[in-house]
């Protein structure tokens, strides 16, 4: 490994209504936050399936958020409730594979929230840093699949 | 009465015939013949306890004098109303409630027009004013059903009083007597309300059935539950006695009515800012620190001063101040500009220059005059000579610092383009409140499953493409509720929302999502998981298949089925897992 500083990669779910707009606020006001967050545009957060998350941790993701529209203000009602049962769960599930819950986090980012967006991206690429890389294949990421 | 029986009379020789029940003074009004009263209402039982109203009367041989405010007609009746006897006997009475309550003003009144200069009798209290006309104490009993008072004592020491001489549980504090009393005897205080600049300019607590405002459109009163006597005892109801047209029922009830609507527009408006909640500008304290809205109320036409602009004691001021930016423009508040109040200042402004000689002074942060002539009035106010002074006003005091201070309200800004602290005295000082979304926004908001911005306003789905709509389809917005904005903006915004609602109903066909879900059949298994996930109830088990459907029309595309079908039988379109996934391996891909 070189010896620059480590630069997490984090990967972002989004719900489209609110928190993927609430980002786009955030880059038309010119908001400035840490890069390293890859986003991942989905309807709802209630369309995020636990499988997806393991994916981008096996796939060599530091730090996955899942980010959706406040309680009781989702856009189809309730999907955001299932977005919130199923991070606590999985959480605990990641814990014993091993995997910080801190990594793995779940943000209510409503369409206005543009400064909120800019502040959890910049406070979880901060957390991760002091994690470290989380290195779970040994520092190599899958085999490409053919 | 409803009688058929009519009953003829004379009263001062005019002949009239009347329905039997009648009483001699309302035949007498009947001919225009004006009897003077004291404790006589039309809406009260007559009591004839002032015996002003005393005639002669003749029936066959038999002379008397009776009171007319009771005594009904009777055939063949002769009535003389100022006979020489009836005179007598006026005058006597009318001298003996000189003694009794030299203070009231109808008495003195009755006086003077019988040329009574002085009474003959002891005046025991030179300031009392109750005449003992008893029209409190009906109106007590038979308007307002509550009976908190009544005479008590007898002989001289004959006064009206709650039980025991005191504050009885029974009054409901609808100041119904004070109303009454002729001679301002009973008169009443609200240790709550707030002196505003005119007692009548706050068109509140006043009466229970009013008009909202002087110009409210429709222009049709309503009754105030928490104020109406009748929702208190049962009692009352004189305005629907008095209605001719029938128009009052005080048992109408809400009602709730469901229409099927196919897109609804918001217009909800604002809620202005409150500036007591800045205690340094005096509001509240100092009677003559008044806001815009009230000044616009006191310099209307139909205002109770006729639109003259007069301080809380009814003189002119000298000066006036209208400060700018309260409530706006500000951390501690809000921090977006409310947009119409610069302007609106500026109109103040021109209007106490046309309606008085006084100095006007205009503390302003920036004189922001956007629209089409308005830069243009802002110039002619530079002419016309109102003083503007650029600084966020930090106090208006009361507490003079010199001799000229005294007595006035002073306020206290720096001058940011001379770079010094300045107190100028004024006597009346507007403060241009800013405009804030409506109290129920997120309620609303929450019904309409819509979002609002990081003020409380609600939420556009663009700001610039799509300003009248918002992220639910078929909900569209105008005016304050999006956003301050004055007149002119709301109706054209108004006229966007109204076009774009038409259109979405003319189209005649309707976009389904694209981005649906849909249900393998091979793959599905029949557990159900789904159906009872969706919000929308597009899942339906199919008994017969045992696999579950979803109904494309309903299906809103959020993907939670999707995500919890154990077989990955379900699918989004567009937001499929293998996409998803690809996604994923795309950002990692080095």
């Amino acid at each position: 490994m070189s010896n620059e500083a480590f630069e997490p990669k984090l990967v972002g779910f989004l719900c489209n209504w609110c928190s993927y707009t609430g980002a786009d606020l955030a880059g038309t006001a010119r908001m400035t936050y840490a890069p390293n967050i890859r986003i991942i545009r989905v309807m709802c957060s209630g369309r995020v399936d636990p499988q997806f998350v393991l994916k981008a941790f096996a796939k060599g993701a530091d730090g996955v958020l899942i980010s959706g529209c406040h309680p009781g203000d989702c856009h189809y009602q309730e999907g955001n409730y299932n977005a919130l049962r199923r991070h606590r769960l999985l959480s605990k599930m990641l814990e014993q594979l091993g995997i910080e819950k801190e990594r793995f986090r779940l943000e209510w980012v409503s369409a206005a929230e543009g400064g909120k967006f800019q502040q959890v991206c910049n406070d979880f690429t901060e957390q991760i840093k002091k994690l470290g890389p989380l290195n779970l294949n040994g520092g190599k990421n899958e085999p490409r699949e053919a | 009465m409803k009688n058929d029986k009519k009953i003829k009379l004379t009263i001062n020789d005019k002949p009239i015939e009347i329905d039997e029940g009648t009483t001699i003074l309302q035949a007498a009004k009947m001919l225009d013949i004006d009897i003077p009263t004291l404790c006589y209402h039309p809406l009260l039982e007559p009591y004839a306890a002032c015996r002003v109203c005393i005639v002669e009367r003749k029936i066959g041989e038999k002379v008397d004098l009776v009171t007319s405010c009771n005594t009904k007609v009777q055939e063949g009746m002769v009535i003389y109303t100022d006979s020489e006897n009836a005179t007598k006997a006026r005058r006597l009475n009318v001298e003996l409630l000189m003694a009794q309550a030299p203070a009231a003003e109808p008495v003195q009144q009755i006086a003077k027009e019988l040329s009574i200069e002085k009474t003959r009798f002891e005046i025991k209290d030179p300031t009392e004013k109750c005449i003992l006309c008893g029209l409190c104490v009906r109106t007590c009993e038979e308007i307002v059903g509550a009976n908190a008072i009544s005479f008590i004592e007898r002989g001289t020491e004959r006064t009206v009083s709650p039980p025991f001489g005191e504050p009885s549980e029974a009054c409901i504090g609808c100041t119904a007597c004070a109303f009454f009393c002729p001679t301002e005897a009973i008169t009443f205080e609200d240790l709550q309300g707030r002196t505003v600049i005119h007692d009548e300019l706050e068109l509140g607590p006043s009466t229970a059935i009013r008009v909202p405002t002087r110009q409210a459109v429709p222009m049709v009163p309503f009754i105030d539950e928490e104020a109406c006597i009748h929702f208190k005892t049962g009692e009352c109801k004189i305005c629907e006695k008095v209605c001719e047209k029938e128009a009052i029922n005080h048992e109408a009830e809400d009602e709730e009515i469901e229409i099927e609507v196919g897109s609804v527009i918001l217009a909800s408006g604002f809620k202005p800012f409150d500036p007591k909640r800045i205690p340094a500008y005096g509001y509240g304290r100092f009677e003559n620190v008044i806001t815009s809205l009230e000044f616009e109320k006191l310099v209307n036409a139909s205002s109770p001063t006729g639109g003259k602009i007069f301080l809380a004691n009814g003189e002119e001021p000298k000066a006036v101040g209208i400060i700018h930016c309260v409530g706006s423009r500000d951390e501690n508040y809000n921090e977006y500009c409310s947009r119409v109040c610069c302007m609106y200042s500026l109109k103040f402004a021109h209007l106490i220059k046309e309606k008085t000689n006084a100095d006007i002074y205009d503390f302003y942060v920036d004189m922001r005059c956007f629209g089409k002539g308005y830069e243009e009035f802002y110039h002619r106010l530079l002419e016309e000579g109102t003083k503007f002074i650029r600084g966020q006003v930090s106090e208006v005091t009361d507490i003079p610092l010199t001799e000229q201070e005294e007595g006035r309200l002073i306020i206290q800004v720096e001058d940011t383009l001379i770079g010094v602290i300045r107190r100028i005295p004024v006597d009346m000082v507007i403060l241009s409140i800013g405009l804030e979304p409506g109290m129920d926004q997120n309620e609303i908001a929450r019904i309409f499953n819509i979002s609002c911005s990081q003020d409380t306003f609600f939420l556009e789905r663009h700001p610039k493409l799509a300003p009248v709509s918002t992220f639910s389809d078929g909900i569209f917005l105008a005016g304050a509720c999006q956003s301050p904005k004055d007149i002119p903006d709301t109706v054209a915004q108004a006229g966007a929302a109204a076009s774009e609602a038409l259109a979405l109903a003319d189209k005649g066909t309707f976009e389904l999502e694209p981005i649906t879900a849909e249900i393998d059949e091979e793959l599905c298994a029949g557990c159900q998981l789904c159906v009872g996930l969706c919000p929308f109830t597009a899942i339906t088990y199919d008994k017969e298949k045992g696999i579950s459907v979803i109904n494309d029309a309903l299906c809103k595309g959020c993907g939670t089925c999707v995500s919890a079908c154990p077989s990955g039988a379900a699918q989004q379109k567009h937001f499929r897992d293998r996409q998803i996934l690809a996604e994923i391996e795309g950002i990692f891909i080095d």
